[in-house]
């Protein structure tokens, strides 16, 4: 058991001292760091100003119009946000998943089960409180690890790979919610496109002054920032579970338990991801709508994969991504652009990370190789 | 000399700056109309329909100007609700603010009373019926019920099995009501004008479950057309906002059936389509909401749930009509004075197909003997019409 860890750290050891020894610059990781990032930004930057062009607009103006209208007020920040709380949270529970390897794309469905989960509790009540409230977000915590679960269960005994599963319940998650929507959870006298009922105000999460987040839910979201970083960083459990995804293997004959921790770290990300969901209802629509989830789950993924599935990072791509997308409906409203512009202009900049990112691979490989 | 010129010019400036001081029948005050659409200005359906109408509106009326917010659904736009749109919209300047969509409902409505100085309109929707209104939110939608009976008509005239399939998205008092029209044209065409049993036509309705194919949640509208017209149907009535139902009768057609399509929200849906494609009901929003801007404009507005007719001398009349109907290729003279026959006894009253002995489809009564359906009946109606086959409700 030591063993096997130690083996883990001391890997991780030797790839730093090697880099140490090809690099003497990178004795400043943070500068190293800002360095590629900025590399990131002025490639990003060239393929805008290559993507704008054509439209006639300037690539400069737009973007500024982008993060103006995302930061420009109180209240934009606020939305910002608002977005950025079930973001965080999925890419947070995602670090969790994929310290153990998985790749839990099954994640927008964990979403889309919390907040049925979440609506499910409220139906009940017509009025409520605290009590009413913390019920739901528990209950929304609880769809999305049963959901997560099912994934798991389904990897670990019936070696199905989460990927597809995950899609699987993606699907079924969504297919649910439109069932419940316009069949037994619809309005009276009309199933439509604008959800369920909408929850009285009382049960509302509390907004933190002009802005339309909740305070509540931005304690919740930095919670589970600090949360997981202790929990895979400080803990003998989060030890544990990169051992187990490092080598599946060897954590079965050190007696780590692999398929139980394989089954906890599903649960702990789908919960999160239940959150996320349930602040959609409480917080966001207050009401269960066909798209819940908002792609949050998906979106998660590419901050995942964008930070390198390194907690630190997660919060501020989290962040940027949650201002494009506020700010860009001032594209259409002040510019005349189509709006789907912002969204080139986020893949752009993950293609750059990317890019960059290979890069320095490619030359690290390179300099290994020599 | 140069003193005669500077008073000419003086006097010239004065009548130019009590030209534009004077309200005159020309003079533009601004006045700005903030659209929201629930998908993407260029669908080429829906939500361009309502564009359009912005922009007639910017042309027909001086000193008007349209800001638009596009794809406000919570797919499209995480996080972004209605009351935030109309915020963006009012910050902008918006003075009158038409929402277009069934699901912004709850959203104008809250967002209305935070502006009540603003005037609203809800397309689609029925809050001022309700009561659920404030009184600075009126509702419009157009008679596409009328469209919907031509589309109906065309198909039974031009099929020859007998057997017509309605490609419809998801079940709401809407698409039911729109749904039953096109039954009532077509019963009306098959026995009154073909003089046939009206047993022996079968009108199908399958719902594929939402307004587009959703892969894996709704059924799958090119596999539900094809398997319509692999039994024997030949004419599909599409529903939907997507043109799947166009894509399956061509291909169909290619390969020798005589098939037939009618799509739906687009004018020009039937362009370049060929022959199998009869006609296309769409809305024509220009009118109406240049109506909305003058009267709002002027102060006239009185919120009210109002429902446009047809403008019966000319359905397509761009600068009147607020539905149409636009033949497409496949509509052979033969039919067309049918249906034209048909349009005038419908414009002139002589024709009323919401009108009883019509059960629903339970067998239950929906309009007595001679009943004429009220505006709230036929708006209301609980389940598809007797003769029908398909799911009346969301089960």
């Amino acid at each position: 058991m030591k063993r096997a860890t130690s083996r883990a750290t001391s890997q991780e050891k030797s790839r730093t001292q090697s880099q140490e020894k090809t690099q003497a610059w990178s004795r400043f990781p943070a500068l190293t760091e800002a360095g590629w990032l900025g590399a990131a930004l002025l490639l990003a930057l060239g393929l805008t100003v290559l993507v704008t062009l054509p439209s006639g607009a300037s690539p400069f103006e737009t973007i500024a119009v982008l993060l103006e209208g995302g930061l420009g007020s109180v209240t934009k920040l606020g939305r910002a946000l608002a977005g950025w709380v079930p973001l965080t949270l999925c890419a947070v529970g995602l670090l969790v998943t994929f310290t153990a390897r998985l790749w839990n794309i099954g994640v927008e469905g964990q979403v889309v089960m919390g907040a049925i989960f979440c609506t499910a509790a409220l139906r009940p009540f017509d009025t409520g409180g605290v009590p009413e409230i913390i019920l739901a977000m528990a209950a929304g915590i609880l769809g999305g690890a049963l959901w997560a679960l099912l994934a798991g269960l389904l990897r670990v005994f019936g070696r199905v790979h989460e990927i597809f599963s995950g899609l699987g319940l993606n699907f079924v998650a969504l297919g649910v919610t439109l069932w419940l929507i316009f069949g037994p959870w619809k309005r009276p006298g009309v199933a439509s496109m604008s959800g369920t009922e909408p929850i009285d105000v009382s049960l509302w999460l509390p907004r933190l002054g002009p802005m339309s987040v909740s305070w509540a839910a931005l304690a919740l979201a930095l919670a589970a920032i600090v949360g997981v970083g202790l929990l895979l960083r400080r803990s003998s459990w989060g030890l544990k579970l990169r051992a187990v995804g490092e080598n599946p293997k060897a954590a079965t004959l050190f007696a780590l338990g692999p398929r139980r921790r394989l089954l906890q770290a599903f649960m702990l990300c789908g919960g999160l991801a239940g959150l996320a969901g349930a602040i959609q209802v409480l917080g966001v629509y207050h009401r269960l709508l066909p798209s819940i989830s908002s792609s949050y789950g998906y979106t998660a993924l590419l901050v995942g994969m964008m930070a390198s599935f390194r907690l630190g990072p997660v919060p501020f791509i989290c962040f940027f991504f949650a201002v494009l997308t506020v700010g860009s409906i001032q594209l259409p409203l002040q510019m005349g652009l189509d709006s789907s512009l912002s969204g080139v202009i986020q893949g752009i900049m993950v293609l750059s990370v990317f890019i960059v990112h290979g890069l320095r691979l490619w030359l690290r490989q390179r300099r290994e190789a020599a | 000399m140069p003193k005669l010129r500077s008073l000419l010019f003086v006097m010239l400036s004065v009548v130019f700056m009590a030209a534009l001081l004077v309200p005159g029948p020309a003079s533009a005050k601004d006045f700005t109309i903030g659209l929201i659409l629930v998908g993407p200005y260029n669908d080429k359906g829906y939500s361009q329909a309502q564009y359009e109408g912005g922009k007639y509106v910017e042309a027909h009326m001086p000193g008007a100007r349209m800001i638009y917010l596009d794809k406000v659904n919570p797919a499209d736009r995480p996080g972004l609700t209605v009351p935030q749109v109309v915020d963006d919209l009012v910050e902008k300047g918006a003075d009158l603010i038409i929402a277009g969509s069934d699901d912004m409902k709850d959203g104008i409505l809250e967002a209305a009373r935070m502006h009540p100085d603003k005037t609203f309109v809800h397309i689609s929707g029925d809050a001022t019926w309700t009561g659920a209104a404030p009184a600075n939110l009126g509702n419009l939608f157009s008679r596409m019920e009328y469209p919907q009976m031509m589309a109906g008509f065309t198909a039974a005239m031009a099929t020859e099995t007998g057997k017509i399939g309605y490609l419809g998205p998801l079940i709401n008092e809407e698409t039911r009501r729109l749904v039953a029209a096109a039954y009532l044209g077509a019963a009306h065409a098959w026995t009154t004008v073909r003089g046939r049993d009206v047993k022996d036509l079968s009108f199908n309705v399958k719902w594929i479950g939402f307004w587009f194919n959703i892969p894996g949640v709704t059924a799958d509208p090119t596999q539900v057309a094809g398997s319509f017209f692999d039994t024997g149907h030949d004419v599909v009535i599409s529903g939907i906002d997507t043109p799947e139902a166009v894509a399956v009768a061509r291909q169909k057609s290619s390969q020798g059936a005589k098939v037939f399509a009618l799509p739906y929200d687009y004018e020009k849906a039937c362009e370049g389509q060929g022959a199998i494609c009869l006609g296309v009901p769409y809305f024509n929003w220009g009118p109406g909401f240049l109506r909305l801007a003058t009267q709002v404009r002027d102060g006239s507005y009185k919120p009210a749930f109002e429902w446009d007719a047809p403008y019966w001398a000319k359905i397509n009349d761009h600068d009147k009509s607020p539905v149409g109907f636009m033949p497409g290729e496949g509509m052979t003279p033969e039919i067309q004075a049918k249906l034209d026959g048909f349009v005038a006894q419908m414009g002139s009253g002589q024709l009323d197909l919401f009108t009883g002995p019509l059960n629903y489809q339970d067998g239950s009564v929906f309009l007595k003997p001679g009943e004429k359906a009220t505006d709230k009946q036929i708006w209301y109606m609980e389940q598809l019409l007797e003769g029908m086959t398909g799911q009346s409700s969301a089960r």
